[in-house]
């Protein structure tokens, strides 16, 4: 340092002298955050110091605007290249593929194959999901912000987070191997004794009771975006500016007038964004669902006969296809694409409307 | 009605029917919460149950076993992973980290900034098995096979979104004057951006891509049909490669009972990885935030 400081310019010089080497400009900004000894260096290595800061700059821009614009390319390559892959299904079944129930590869002289199944698997699925999630999570948020005690809530709020970080693959395992045979074994025995005769419920909770079920199928996924929604509202319900809830109880209203008519009215529009991005991932979600819906794709009235998803029917199926076979389930696969963007789409329109709401 | 007007003989019903109403929400609300923890402690109990009994040493030292063997471990599988995770969170995370920077320094209130954030943010949750069917399309069908590097790539497409998120995220927290006092000294924009903003929300911009890792390591959807997998040791990028998700997933559908033990220990193991990263993560923004 202080040889630097006795002779600059034939330091400066010296390291502007191997400006070929792209290292240059962070040397030179090494001396300007040291002090600068860059002043008395001549004119000429001045201009090229410069120069040489100037490509870094535009490289470095240029490479972070690519970089962001190829986050739309990998949008675009995802339509594109599920597009291309679905054609030849698209042009062989058209719109009748959207409501042919019948789905038989190996049929000839071509294969026929519907979506019915699958895209009415996935819909009741993620209906008894939501069904059975949505107010089990609310409840979670609610007892989470209200009125779990303090020290209680940092260790569960982070336990909820850890559980929604889990990997899917591990609740489809659990599901497959424990709560597939305990609900073939004792829940719907029991469902389908109570409601045998009862006119339509009755079909819906029909016999035989079996491990592979559109039933336990949308159980699991319950379980799995459940910490997902808890963690969601439990954000959004921290938005609510405490002077809000204070005046509430300040007139004497209960916790569940407060959250009725303060906490809810407040974050309506984030709940469901929260709720919505819920469903999106339970659309999609593949691995939870594959062991134990059973890959059958004949609709049933029963919830507990077994169906499959779009998800499923793609996961067990994919690997062994080829041609209009492999076709029809790329041409799946972009039917749950659309379905799954416009779902999040409208979630994240919602979680926006919220922020900049908490913004002001 | 009559236990209210017991307990308290001069509550007006009014309120007494308020008090009722909150009562039964608050025991709905506990309800609510011992439900969701009990399924969840559950299957943590399997899990470990499960997993702890087919945890040895030949897990990590033998290779996969052929059908019906009773000895072998998950030693090509757990390497497969880990370097489809390397190579994945490798590639996706410089473009990420690229991509978040963008957003928060140079095109702050572009019009294309706010576009980026919105593809991305549904690019986050968009469902794993599209991004396993985008990659067989672009990259296997046009290489002619199944390879590991194509798994890769599949998790790098997924690790993206999590860490253009998180960069932005934390770049925008980095107080302006620290920016301006860098350019007074005549450093560059992009040394500015180098040298300053990313030391100080280093800390964030790593709990990013932990994040990104936690999420991508127990990836199954995506690596089906491209990595698919394999039942000898291999690390050629180019050729079919094990991994532990995949495996885990063969395995839990065969008849042996030895594989079923193995794929427990399997996602004991990844369960275990995946909540490290996610506690790491959680102790570094934590320390970030108490500074």
């Amino acid at each position: 340092m202080p040889e630097e400081g006795r002779n600059p310019s034939s330091a400066g010089g010296g390291l502007l002298a191997r400006s070929g080497n792209a290292r240059v400009g962070d040397r030179v900004a090494e001396m300007v955050v040291q002090g600068g000894t860059l002043e008395a260096s001549e004119p000429f290595d001045r201009a090229r110091a410069l120069s040489a800061f100037k490509l870094s700059d535009n490289l470095f821009y240029w490479a972070t605007r690519i970089a962001a614009l190829s986050v739309l390319g990998i949008l675009g390559g995802i339509i594109l290249s599920l597009i291309v892959g679905a054609w030849p299904a698209m042009k062989a079944f058209g719109f009748e593929f959207l409501w042919t129930q019948r789905w038989a590869p190996s049929a000839q002289p071509q294969p026929v194959l519907g979506a019915l199944g699958p895209i009415y698997g996935t819909l009741v699925t993620s209906f008894i999901a939501m069904l059975i999630a949505v107010p089990v999570g609310l409840g979670i948020a609610i007892f989470l912000t209200e009125l779990c005690p303090q020290w209680l809530r940092r260790p569960i709020a982070i336990a909820v987070e850890l559980l929604a970080g889990i990997p899917s693959i591990i609740y489809g395992m659990w599901g497959f191997f424990v709560l597939g045979p305990f609900l073939a074994n004792t829940f719907q025995p029991f469902m389908i004794s109570i409601f045998e005769g009862v006119p339509v419920l009755g079909a819906i909770f029909a016999g035989p009771p079996s491990y592979l079920s559109l039933f336990n199928a949308g159980l699991i996924l319950a379980i799995m975006v459940l910490p997902f929604i808890t963690a969601v509202s439990k954000d959004v319900f921290d938005t609510v500016p405490p002077v809000l809830k204070e005046a509430a109880y300040g007139v004497g209203c209960t916790t569940w007038e407060v959250v009725r008519n303060v906490v809810i009215p407040y974050t309506r529009v984030g709940v469901i964004g929260g709720i919505m991005l819920a469903l999106g991932r339970a659309l999609g979600e593949t691995m939870a669902v594959t062991f134990i819906i059973g890959n059958s794709f004949r609709i049933s009235s029963s919830i507990f006969a077994p169906g499959t998803t779009i998800s499923a029917a793609i996961a067990s199926e994919f690997a062994e296809s080829d041609g209009l076979h492999q076709s029809g389930l790329i041409l799946l696969g972009l039917l749950l694409f659309i379905l799954t963007f416009f779902v999040l789409a409208a979630a994240r329109l919602m979680l926006m409307r919220l922020e900049t709401k908490a913004g002001k | 009605m009559t236990t209210v007007m017991d307990n308290a003989p001069s509550i007006s019903p009014i309120y007494a029917r308020r008090r009722r109403k909150n009562i039964i929400v608050r025991v709905l609300c506990v309800g609510a919460a011992l439900f969701g923890v009990t399924w969840l402690a559950l299957i943590l109990f399997t899990l470990f149950w499960n997993g702890l009994a087919g945890l040895n040493m030949q897990i990590f030292t033998e290779m996969t076993p052929p059908p019906g063997s009773n000895t072998g471990g998950l030693l090509n599988a757990i390497v497969g992973s880990l370097v489809m995770t390397l190579i994945g969170v490798g590639i996706g995370a410089p473009l990420g980290m690229l991509a978040g920077t963008f957003m928060a320094e140079y095109g702050r209130h572009e019009r294309l900034t706010s576009v980026v954030r919105f593809i991305n943010d549904i690019l986050l949750s968009a469902p794993s098995i599209i991004i396993g069917l985008f990659i067989y399309g672009a990259v296997v069908v046009p290489m002619g096979s199944f390879s590991a590097i194509a798994g890769a790539l599949a998790l790098a497409v997924i690790v993206t979104p999590v860490v253009v998120r998180t960069t932005e995220d934390m770049l925008l927290l980095v107080p302006g004057p620290l920016r301006e006092a860098a350019s007074a000294l005549g450093l560059p924009r992009s040394l500015v951006i180098r040298r300053i903003a990313y030391r100080a929300a280093r800390a964030g911009i790593i709990t990013g891509i932990l994040l990104g890792t936690a999420r991508v390591a127990g990836e199954t959807a995506p690596l089906l049909f491209t990595a698919l997998s394999n039942q000898f040791w291999s690390l050629d990028l180019t050729g079919t490669m094990a991994n532990l998700p995949v495996t885990i997933n063969n395995f839990v559908q065969s008849p042996y009972e030895y594989w079923k033990q193995l794929a427990w220990a399997g996602a004991l193991l990844i369960t275990l990885a995946v909540l490290t990263l996610n506690i790491g993560a959680r102790i570094l923004g934590a320390e970030r935030t108490s500074k």
